[in-house]
């Protein structure tokens, strides 16, 4: 644990990608495998359980020290985070088992090192079966005997909130330049389900690519936008050089059959097989070793719903009959990523839209094409466009011809063409009360976007949720706050919303060099998170192209 | 119990004793200042005479100009002013500075200035100074600063700067220019020989230290070097140095800063260095404390920073606490030497 707390304060310390990709691969040359194992599902952001809740915490805290409560909490203001709170307050300042001078009740014993695998394989998940007494004396047992560092980092795991600066890509990197693999092929071992073990971490660092976990889905090819008022001619060139799809309104999905078994993927990479049991029987019936990329959407009567109808079903695990029948949900693909256990992805586009559209053929109604667009001209494309609305899409897709299916966001092949507004999805970052009707309720927020490991704010926007999702997000901003400034709240940055705006210009008094006009929000993203988020280059890009047209 | 008037009292010039006739580091020119020590909150420019401890004597004359009228007192030397028995004793905070004790008809009020009670090779000890009102800083009150030794840090500065090395990297370490620059080239003296090289705000008063027979590390000013490779190299800078164009001569520097703020998290995210190190000249909480108790004062008059908590603390134990309006800055006031 102590060589994890000491990755966990590399990652935190520096804004360097350099340093953070060169501190974990350190780390990972020299870790045990089943810790390296754990530090890769804690550092790519996978969901832990909670443990224990914050009240709880704070309860435990007033006991574990001889402070006053009103001390305690102004501590807790001063530092912003609670389990950091906990670890400065409890914890000895010195791991070697210097007595904290003036705090009588906090003497730290020397402590026997407890490897990052064993505290979460054991010592943590013996929590949930404890006792109330017990699981209060054997945390406060802990915050006193670990130094601060591994306190803080024992309490946040407890509470399920560990979050680290780095993104998936960047735990890929370290892995793939530690393994001596293409990048791609790291990211996609890292996709999908998998239990972290030592025998995992070592299949991770195999030098064998040919090996496929049965469910696991490819790493999704993403596009870029095309500015507002771009002209394609000149950014894209030749318009024969282009295949062109409507842009559905819903969510990215690949599905998976293989091994006997069917998988839906979003591109969150969660799975939601049992969510969309019209779609999961369909891809029951694919032939073995097949993998489909498309846009899952609500669907009746031969013409797509609008989102709002498929956001009935998004968060329902259990779907009931009428549901069912009210909002039926479809699958329609553009992409065949793998056909007869066959890895397609290196094919050209057409190659690959030739074998789906043979494969989907005899698939059942749930299982749809996303028909392509004749390319008459740029013109005619424009104009297909600006319908887009009537027809309940988002805009166009341009996929250039002969290209292959990437990895993550490759600018130059996949361009989503949207219907204006311009929006962009962006991860909230600070949280303020309204007035009036909406004081004490968060209601003013504050939105950024990436800049290479930075969150750089790009928009505030004060409207565009529902009151019911306005309370919800109330709640959950009060519980994630990382430190206040007066009325200003800084949250955890895990929250995406897709932003809408009419224009964008550049701004010396923005700190991201740009400013939006009339931002608001259009949609909470609950499907997405922080990874997903537009970077500030895809943003200023749209200015490139504003000047180029 | 008869009423008296307080010893000293905070006016519009700053600290006043009125029966001394004298100010106590007053932020506007007065006919007499007693000032603690060298730090721009504390020293300013202008007054007619100064008086402070022997060793901080250079530094307040560099600090306030060769023009100024600087007197100074040994340690626990007793001098009468107006109807008072004044006397300087060592603060622990920097080289020279002093706690003022003055007494008047057997009352006892000390005022503290910054100080510290961590051990620190560059100044003497904090000598706790018996007293019936004590004037205490209370920049870092509360109970999350508690500082780890000045040794310990001392090691993870090296620890960080081989590592830089060893990537072939410069460690620029922000550090302010008084005190704490010298505080941590003193300490790192004890573990390597290496050269640290100065920014010109750091390079004369590392001098004035040196002149005081203060041993630190081998030091180069950086703006004299002929050489322009900077790898390897430990740069000590003043914070106002970063971000400026001077700072881009270190090409692929890692970043550091020393201070007590780098205890939480927040501050060292924000700051965005690559590494803080909590290191300060001030006490922390139990720092606080302990020097409270141990000065036996019944009345306890607190500035700076978070002086509140620290008053509704001591109150809570029984002793008669209040805040005391001052201007001084505490550690983010100190940049500039």
């Amino acid at each position: 644990m102590r060589a994890f707390a000491g990755l966990f304060e590399a990652l935190d310390a520096t804004t360097s990608t350099r340093s953070k990709v060169a501190a974990m691969h350190r780390y990972f040359a020299a870790a045990p495998p089943r810790d390296a194992a754990w530090a890769v599902y804690v550092l790519s952001g996978r969901r832990q359980k909670r443990l224990v809740g914050a009240a709880e915490l704070r309860a435990w805290l007033e006991q574990a020290v001889d402070l006053p409560a009103w001390l305690i909490e102004e501590a807790y203001t001063a530092v912003g985070d609670l389990a950091e709170t906990i670890a400065l307050l409890t914890a000895g300042t010195d791991g070697q088992g210097v007595v904290q001078r003036g705090a009588p009740d906090t003497t730290p014993v020397p402590d026997r090192e407890v490897s990052l695998a064993d505290w979460l394989e054991h010592r943590l998940p013996a929590l949930r079966e404890a006792d109330a007494d017990t699981r209060r004396e054997t945390v406060i047992g802990w915050w006193r005997s670990l130094d601060p560092a591994q306190a803080f980092l024992v309490t946040k795991l407890m509470t399920g909130a560990l979050r680290v600066g780095v993104s998936r890509l960047l735990v890929a990197r370290a892995l793939a330049e530690l393994a001596e693999l293409p990048r791609p092929v790291m990211q996609h071992r890292l996709m999908g389900q998998w239990q972290p073990q030592a025998a995992w971490f070592r299949a991770l660092l195999d030098p064998d690519t040919s090996e496929a976990e049965a469910s696991r889905p490819y790493p999704f090819f993403l596009a870029s936008p095309l500015g507002e008022t771009a002209d394609p001619a000149t950014v894209l060139g030749d318009v024969g050089d282009w295949r062109v799809e409507w842009k559905w309104d819903g969510i990215r999905a690949q599905c998976i059959r293989r091994g006997g078994g069917h998988f839906i993927w979003t591109r969150g990479e969660e799975l939601v097989t049992e969510r969309y049991p019209e779609v999961a029987e369909a891809v029951a019936t694919l032939p073995e070793g097949s993998v489909l990329d498309g846009e899952l959407v609500a669907w009746r009567d031969g013409a797509v719903l609008p989102f709002a109808e498929l956001q009935r079903r998004i968060g329902r695990k259990q779907v009931g009959a009428r549901l069912r029948a009210e909002v039926p949900v479809r699958l329609l693909a553009y992409d065949l990523l793998e056909h007869a256990g066959q890895d397609l992805r290196e094919q050209s586009l057409e190659i690959r839209r030739q074998q789906l559209e043979r494969l989907l053929a005899e698939a059942p109604p749930a299982l749809g094409l996303s028909p392509l667009l004749a390319a008459g001209g740029w013109p005619a494309l424009a104009r297909a466009r600006a319908g887009a609305r009537e027809r309940g899409v988002e805009g166009l897709m341009l996929k250039r011809r002969g290209s292959p299916y990437a990895a993550g966001r490759v600018r130059g092949d996949w361009w989503k063409w949207k219907l204006e507004p311009l929006t962009l999805d962006a991860v909230m970052v600070y949280a303020q009360a309204g007035h009036g009707r909406r004081a004490s309720l968060h209601s003013d927020y504050t939105f950024a976007v990436r800049d290479g490991e930075d969150l750089v704010p790009i928009a505030k926007a004060y409207s565009g949720l529902s009151d019911e999702e306005m309370g919800r997000l109330d709640r959950w901003i009060r519980r994630h706050t990382l430190e206040r400034f007066g009325p200003v709240r800084q949250v955890e940055p895990v929250q995406v919303f897709e932003l809408a705006f009419e224009g964008i210009a550049r701004s010396t008094r923005h700190r991201s060099g740009l400013a939006l006009r009339f931002p608001r929000i259009r949609r909470w993203r609950e499907d997405l998170g922080p990874g997903d988020i537009e970077t500030l280059a895809e943003v200023a890009a749209l200015l490139a192209d504003k000047a180029a047209g | 119990m008869e009423a008296r008037t307080p010893l000293v009292l905070p006016t519009s010039e700053g600290l006043y004793c009125p029966a001394g006739g004298f100010h106590i580091d007053p932020w506007r020119a007065v006919p007499r200042a007693l000032i603690t020590h060298a730090h721009a909150d504390h020293a300013r420019h202008g007054s007619r005479g100064y008086l402070g401890a022997m060793p901080g004597v250079p530094l307040l004359q560099r600090r306030l100009g060769a023009d100024s009228v600087i007197e100074g007192m040994a340690y626990g030397e007793r001098r009468r002013i107006g109807q008072v028995d004044v006397s300087f004793h060592p603060a622990g905070h920097v080289l020279g500075s002093a706690q003022i004790r003055i007494e008047h008809r057997g009352e006892v009020w000390v005022v503290s200035g910054d100080y510290k009670r961590d051990p620190d090779p560059t100044c003497a000890p904090f000598e706790v100074v018996p007293c019936d009102t004590f004037i205490t800083e209370a920049t870092f009150s509360l109970p999350v600063y508690v500082w780890p030794g000045g040794e310990r840090v001392a090691r993870e500065i090296l620890a960080w700067w081989d590592a830089n090395r060893a990537e072939g990297r410069p460690s620029v370490l922000f550090c302010y220019a008084l005190g704490k620059a010298q505080r941590v080239l003193a300490e790192l003296a004890r573990l390597t020989d290496r050269t640290a090289l100065l920014h010109g705000a750091v390079a004369p008063l590392v001098k004035l230290y040196r002149q005081a027979h203060i041993r630190m590390l081998p030091t180069a000013s950086v703006d004299l070097r002929s050489r322009r490779d900077y790898a390897g190299e430990l740069v000590i800078a003043p914070p106002g140095a970063a971000g400026t164009p001077w700072m881009r001569r270190f090409r692929g520097a890692s970043t550091g800063f020393c201070s007590g703020w780098m205890r939480l998290r927040g501050q060292r995210r924000r700051r965005a260095y690559d590494r803080g190190f909590v290191l300060s000249d001030h006490a922390d909480w139990p720092g606080l404390l302990r020097t409270v108790e141990e000065t036996g004062a019944a009345r306890v008059l607190a500035t700076h920073g978070q002086s509140d908590t620290l008053v509704r603390y001591l109150r809570e134990r029984g002793i008669a606490a209040d805040a005391l309006e001052t201007l001084y800055a505490g550690e983010d006031g100190a940049e500039q030497a």
